[in-house]
């Protein structure tokens, strides 16, 4: 229970705050294509998720600019109301499932071994081949846009607008068949993370020693194996009754409109917390390093962190407030709804709490999580708004539930993946980032992130509702809509520093040596980049901020981890074969998806080419033999 | 396998961890399944109708009750037999080793005929879903037909290609068995199929409770 600090103790001699003169060893990125394509290193595929999430990130932004300056002024007609449809679909699409939720897989990825003690995940194979499918899935379902075949009903697809009937032609199709393929990526990686994270953590890494990232990302797995079932079983009803005509959404054979949305809900609400909790992890590793106290209330965290898992399943119908569930049902999902503000808002005094006296350093990662802790709580509070139906019922499908959860997926998520990304930076790529281009792309962010969401809210209580492609003049909403268009254009503005930035420290930043924030748990005993074997020897673990605890300090591991330089092969450590039949086994998958639309031939061959791949991959050993 | 030699936090193979996690997660997948065909129930407008006869306004034409209760209880029992056939499989691969004296420790220690046995009484139970579904769309019930058809057959359909999948992994199984010979090393392989297997059935518990007993 008591974690107790020792400053100035054998920390100083482990943890040097001065970057190491010699430049780092960028073996890891110099290596050449095939290596990535064939990669099953942890390390690397997060690196891979890093990039291609980060290049859906810039899509998706894209895209909210064209609806930004759409909608920046009455009667805009910069697109048509066709493809502004598919636009604003393709964004929260784009947003949730390919930006936000991989984001935070690439830090799963990386961090989930390293903090605990692991060479790789349990699953290396399986691994590569989540990330496939998330690349080819998330291809499938944003190239369509080019050819104006991009989804157009809205990210949480209601039907019986997504029925054959209301929207014909194959832009439905490439959502429903394209989350299916997602689903899959999703389940995979967290069948495998559940695993690692109860069965490879190393000696004395109990479960409540484990850094708070990685307990959120524990629960988050858990979200998903159990939520995305739910939204797999709405979506493959709806593909049976677009390609083969059955029944489960069609009113004139008396099915039930609201089918849909409780099977989307009960998958949606957790989402949200898939979307989030990761955040909050990686704001549960900044606060700490940069207040140098330990976490305040570590168990009272790990409990919140499931108890909102928990919740997180039992208030899905507070989305559907307005089509008239009646009164039990509204105050039932009402109670749960103000009952799960309680655990968040737990974590919110915690946070507060670490800073409370702590020798706070603002760097631009604290910067974010501090951004975080402020901006969340706007968007918390607006979310317990929404929890009283009679209220719910004024705010719902206006601009005001925009900026509610803009609040929390920009102001949550984005902030504490921002917060991420500039502390795990060193880690990743053995330099630092530059920290005055960090703070200014954090100012100009927060400032801009403000401007364009915050006057979302009037707009919305002046009844502009979501979804409308243009406006009238006339009716209060010109100055509010201009404010949030000027707002989203300087997005671009911090956007683009922090790119600059990012690009320019991998080939120039300062480099970091294996511990530049002074933090206290395991992947900071490691060599900046990480070696592929990561732990030379494997560490005993005997508190929760082994860096900082100089008495329980592993000494002698830390110390031999730490030195790096040496290959797999000097070490004896035996890793797994690179291997491409996880890529094969996702494109084939791919393709027999794209079947469906295509024809059955497609689907017949790739299927057929599937298991062959699959087969070749099961039967074929994932590493050398070794005694 | 290489990987069982590997250090890990339970003691347990990864593979295990693995399977529980997917069965969990199937667990919901049916759930979702089951509750559909349960709304859904009595509220389709044209028949057939699973437990009452029907009498088509237009046509004139008397639809039965559309469920065989007597023929599925049948395949219901085979496959339940299938889950003990899976038992003695994984508990003669486990006791490869022990010395086999008697004509009976030989039969039951032979994880062929259990294996094969398994494989044999779920293709069984296929086939009895195969005869089902025919005969219900000759009576006049298809998977487009009403809210009853749509959800019953995309329900026990889903169960049925589970079913499949497990064949195939058994079938798999036995022949390795046939190749090399299953070992107590190859134990856990089959105990993983097996956990597999009795979700399956045990799922089917479910489906023939709430969808043909229950009026």
């Amino acid at each position: 229970m008591a974690t107790t600090y020792h400053p100035g103790s054998d920390l100083e001699v482990l943890t040097p705050y001065t970057p190491s003169p010699t430049p780092a060893t960028a073996t890891v990125h110099k290596s050449s294509l095939w290596s990535w394509i064939t990669t099953t290193d942890h390390k690397k595929i997060g690196t891979l998720y890093l990039f291609t999430s980060l290049f859906f990130f810039i899509w998706g932004g894209v895209e909210a600019e064209i609806i930004r300056a759409q909608l920046g002024g009455p009667n805009r007609h910069l697109v048509s109301a066709e493809m502004y449809n598919q636009i604003f679909t393709m964004h929260g699409t784009t947003m949730v499932f390919l930006a936000i939720m991989p984001l935070s897989a690439a830090f799963f990825n990386y961090l989930i071994p390293l903090q605990i003690g692991a060479r790789d995940v349990a699953f290396p194979r399986l691994n590569a081949f989540s990330y496939w499918v998330y690349l080819f899935g998330g291809l499938f379902i944003s190239l369509p846009i080019f050819f104006k075949l991009a989804p157009n009903g809205g990210w949480f697809g209601y039907v019986p607008l997504t029925t054959r009937t209301y929207t014909p032609g194959l832009n439905v199709d490439f959502w429903v068949v394209g989350l299916q393929i997602l689903g899959i990526s999703s389940l995979a990686a967290a069948f495998n993370f559940i695993t690692t994270i109860i069965n490879l953590r190393a000696p004395g890494m109990t479960l409540m020693r484990m850094p708070i990232f990685t307990w959120m990302s524990f629960v988050v797995q858990f979200l998903i194996i159990l939520a995305f079932p739910a939204i797999t079983v709405a979506l493959f009803f709806l593909m049976m009754d677009r390609f083969f005509g059955t029944a489960f959404y069609d009113m004139a054979k008396g099915a039930d409109p609201l089918l849909w949305q409780h099977l989307f809900w009960v998958f949606g609400h957790p989402e949200v917390y898939i979307l989030i909790l990761p955040a909050f992890g990686l704001v549960s590793e900044v606060l700490p390093t940069f207040a140098k106290k330990p976490l305040f209330g570590y168990p009272v965290m790990v409990y919140s962190g499931i108890l909102i898992g928990f919740l997180g399943f039992g208030v899905w119908a507070h989305h559907m407030f307005a089509v008239g569930m009646g009164p039990v049902a509204d105050s039932v999902f009402s109670m749960t709804t103000m009952l799960i503000a309680i655990p968040t808002g737990v974590k919110i005094f915690n946070w507060i709490g670490t800073l409370a006296q702590g020798q706070i350093r603002y760097t631009t990662a604290n910067l974010f999580a501090i951004g975080l802790v402020g901006l969340f709580t706007i968007g918390g509070i607006s979310g317990v708004m929404h929890s009283s139906p009679p209220a719910d019922l004024q705010q719902t499908d206006s601009y005001f539930i925009v900026a509610h959860f803009h609040y929390v997926l920009f102001g949550g998520s984005i902030m504490g993946i921002f917060a991420g990304i500039y502390y795990y930076f060193p880690k990743l790529f053995g330099r630092m980032m530059d920290e005055k281009l960090g703070k200014a792309h954090f100012w100009v962010n927060i400032i801009a992130m403000n401007l364009t969401f915050f006057p979302m809210h009037f707009s919305g209580m002046l009844g502009m509702p979501r979804r409308i492609y243009t406006y009238d003049a006339g009716q209060g909403w010109e100055t509010f809509n201009a404010m949030s268009t000027g707002g989203a254009y300087l997005i671009v503005v911090a956007t683009l520093i922090f790119l600059f930035n990012f690009f320019r420290s991998m080939r120039s930043g300062t480099p970091a040596g294996p511990n530049p924030w002074g933090a206290a748990t395991l992947e900071w005993t490691l060599p900046s980049p990480v070696p592929e074997y990561n732990f030379a020897t494997i560490p005993t673990v005997t508190s929760r901020y082994p860096l900082w605890e100089g008495k329980d300090v592993d000494i002698e591991s830390a110390r031999i981890n730490q030195q790096g330089g040496k290959t797999a092969k000097q070490l004896g450590i035996v890793l797994p074969y690179n291997t491409i039949k996880p890529l094969l086994v996702a494109l084939f998958l791919v393709l027999m998806f794209c079947g469906l639309l295509v024809g059955q031939r497609l689907l017949i061959g790739a299927a057929a080419a599937m298991a062959i791949s699959l087969y070749a991959w099961l039967t074929s050993p994932l590493e050398p033999e070794h005694h | 396998m290489s990987a069982t030699s590997h250090y890990t936090s339970t003691g347990l193979d990864n593979r295990k961890i693995a399977i529980w996690a997917f069965i969990g997660s199937e667990c919901m997948l049916f759930a979702s399944l089951i509750s559909t065909y349960l709304v859904y129930k009595g509220r389709s407008i044209t028949g057939p109708f699973p437990h009452e006869v029907w009498k088509d306004p237009s046509t004139g034409h008397v639809f039965k009750p559309i469920l065989n209760i007597p023929v599925t209880s049948m395949s219901t029992f085979v496959l339940l037999m299938s889950s003990l056939a899976m038992v003695l499989a994984l508990a003669a691969v486990q006791n490869k080793h022990v010395p086999k004296r008697t004509l009976g420790d030989k039969i039951l220690g032979s994880s062929k005929l259990w294996l094969f046995m398994t494989a044999l009484l779920g293709a069984t139970f296929l086939g009895f879903q195969a005869f089902e579904f025919t005969s219900f769309v000759h009576e006049g019930l298809t998977i487009k037909t009403n809210l009853f058809g749509s959800s019953f057959f995309t329900l026990t359909g889903f169960h049925g290609a589970h079913v499949t999948a497990g064949v195939i992994w058994l079938l798999t199984l036995l022949m390795i068995d046939f190749k090399r010979g299953l070992t107590p090393d190859d134990a856990l392989n089959v105990d993983i199929a097996a956990l597999y297997w009795h979700f399956v059935d045990v799922v089917w518990i479910a489906i023939f409770t709430l969808v043909y007993l229950i009026r």
